[in-house]
């Protein structure tokens, strides 16, 4: 038998995943290109939408939809890259942090306008639903569920970075840019691929989070300060360092609420400013 | 921004003062502000909610616009010294002026015992501190329901007249005026800040962090002076707000306010003393003619407001009026 301490532990480690779905695409390409972009929760609640409406109105199963959350966010994204944020790479944080602020706010303002601004809830498979009983803890499928994602992708992507050419490129690119694109190395269209990549991962960090916390159209600006704090926490560029600190920040969330209700999400603004004032480029950063 | 002319030769101290002189469209501009007192004598609560946020954005302007410190919770200190001083209304005594300087100090001790931490980082690590120190406190705020009221609201704050003499009334002319006057004066204190040797060396730090101490100024103990400086400015606009609406909400240390204040900051054009203020009067009035629409719409208009601010007009209204004026004389 195991104490309800580590029942805490299971569901902050699932909402770490889906924390860390969420904002690995960010890390990545703030690392490679130092462009801040304020909109990715965005296109995370773009791709929770497309889920929506596929389930609704075209009766599509939750599985189904996935695939297609990830596809649609990956390409509005990279429209959105190529007409608007290429020309901003060498500007200033504060022009960055504007203009991509401005179109998060836009996408909570037709986000609203199409679906309102109640919830949207949605029906997973009943199989899903439920419970296992492990070692006298109540385990959510659904949650387990997360954290098996959350795993198989870590895994992808680090062998994707690791063991494959693109990857060696994107490496070679956010540790020295000049010099990738001294060797001949695209760093456009690299940047442009990683960025449709994590677009889509947070897409379908969108759609599977829609069981778990909801979605209304705040999704957009709520998430981001979330994404951000686990983006500087882990330190940029790195995934073993979006996961280490999505699982961080998922934990202290989860038992601050359960264990000081009456902090609120303090626990977690402590947590980050403490990671930072110890570490200014966060857990895994190099610069 | 003013340039060096190179055709005229001028010495240093000729140099400063040129760029303290008072142009006479900055009396005319001062000189309009008046007007609300005759021509909108209904708007006179909006015309003070007005000024309360110029001084806000020009605490901000201060450190963002001058010394490129970009901050995403700066609400922290508009909050802080808003609860300050309802809180000294409450327990210590109801005479605005005191409570008003008060409430700077207790800010400005806040402001210094941050800028420690402040002065430590750049980039997008200065941006998450600044955020994250602003939730805390919002956080902090919340649970000392006791102290603050918590969600409810600190209630319960009565302000005295003004001198003994303005009542504070329901048509915003006491309000007004108090703010307005406060608004000037630490307007003139920024102004000579700005236009003095510490000011040129701000924007030498804005411009390169790491070259200024090689000519002997040091970066980190102008950054530190200079965010105290102007956590006593906000301190001193939430204070403002504080005691001309007699309450005080916790929403004074919300994201949404500080975020709101780094867009009127740009809008009206950061690194100019008058952006701020011209900002924040064309954003609250176009609020208040929008107000009508819902809340979650509003915010579209502000985000393609940024979007076309950022990609056409890069250094906000003022930026773009000199440029123009620039283009016509030219002529």
């Amino acid at each position: 038998m195991l104490p309800p301490v580590f029942g805490v532990l299971f569901d902050g480690i699932a909402y770490g995943m889906l924390l860390f779905l969420l904002s690995v695409g960010m890390s990545v390409t703030l690392g490679l290109m130092n462009f801040v972009n304020l909109a990715h929760c965005a296109f995370a609640m773009f791709g929770a939408y497309v889920t929506v409406v596929l389930m609704k109105d075209f009766h599509w199963n939750f599985f189904a939809t996935l695939p297609m959350a990830f596809a649609a966010s990956a390409l509005v994204s990279v429209v959105i890259e190529r007409i608007l944020y290429r020309r901003l790479y060498r500007a200033t944080d504060l022009d960055q942090v504007l203009l991509t602020i401005g179109l998060a706010f836009m996408s909570v303002a037709i986000a609203a306008w199409f679906f309102g601004t109640t919830q949207q809830p949605i029906a997973v498979p009943s199989y899903m639903r439920g419970s296992i009983g492990f070692l006298g803890l109540n385990l959510g499928i659904y949650r387990l569920f997360l954290v098996a994602v959350g795993i198989a992708v870590t895994v992808l992507l680090v062998l994707t970075l690791e063991h494959t050419r693109f990857g060696a490129q994107v490496r070679a690119a956010v540790d020295n840019q000049r010099m990738a694109r001294g060797i001949g190395i695209d760093v456009d269209r690299t940047f442009a691929i990683t960025f449709a990549l994590g677009s889509g991962l947070a897409g379908l960090g969108g759609a599977l989070a829609i069981e778990i916390v909801g979605l209304d159209p705040q999704f957009a600006l709520v998430y981001l300060v979330y994404v951000l704090i686990i983006v500087s926490v882990g330190g940029l560029g790195s995934i073993a360092g979006s996961f280490a600190a999505a699982c961080l920040i998922g934990v202290s969330d989860i038992a601050g609420k359960y264990y000081v209700p009456q902090l609120g999400s303090f626990l977690i603004y402590l947590v980050m400013v403490a990671v930072l004032m110890w570490r200014p480029a966060g857990l895994f950063g190099r610069r | 921004m003013t340039t060096l002319d190179a055709s005229r030769a001028l010495t240093p101290q000729a140099y400063m003062q040129g760029l303290s002189r008072w142009q006479p469209i900055e009396i005319i501009f001062w000189l309009a502000t008046l007007l609300p007192f005759w021509l909108f004598p209904t708007y006179l609560s909006l015309a003070s909610q007005i000024a309360i946020t110029a001084l806000f954005a020009l605490s901000l302007d201060l450190i963002l616009g001058y010394a490129g410190i970009v901050s995403l919770g700066h609400a922290a200190f508009f909050g802080f010294g808003a609860y300050s001083a309802g809180i000294f209304s409450k327990f210590a005594w109801s005479e605005p002026i005191s409570g008003l300087i008060a409430a700077a100090l207790l800010t400005g001790l806040l402001g210094y015992a941050s800028s420690f931490i402040i002065s430590r980082f750049r980039h997008l690590t200065l941006i998450m501190i600044t955020l994250g120190l602003g939730l805390l406190l919002k956080e902090a705020a919340n649970s000392a329901h006791w102290l603050t009221g918590g969600s409810d609201g600190l209630q319960g704050v009565s302000i005295a007249p003004v001198f003994g003499l303005f009542k504070f009334d329901l048509y915003g002319r006491t309000a007004y005026g108090y703010s307005l006057g406060v608004l000037f004066i630490v307007f003139l204190f920024a102004r000579r800040l700005i236009n003095s040797p510490f000011g040129l060396a701000l924007r030498g730090i804005r411009e390169n962090f790491v070259r200024m101490p090689a000519i002997g100024a040091d970066s980190r103990a102008h950054i530190r002076k200079v965010y105290t400086i102007s956590a006593i400015v906000a301190g001193i606009a939430g204070a403002l707000l504080a005691q001309t609406t007699q309450t005080v909400a916790l929403e004074v240390l919300s994201f949404e306010r500080s975020a709101d204040v780094v867009v009127m900051l740009v809008l009206g054009g950061a690194g100019r003393l008058y952006g701020g203020l011209i900002g924040a009067a064309v954003y609250m009035i176009a609020r208040d003619q929008f107000s009508g629409i819902a809340p979650q719409y509003w915010y579209f208009w502000i985000g393609a407001l940024l979007v076309m601010v950022v990609t056409l007009l890069p250094n906000g209204i003022l930026g773009g009026l000199s440029k123009l004026l620039k283009r016509w004389s030219r002529r």
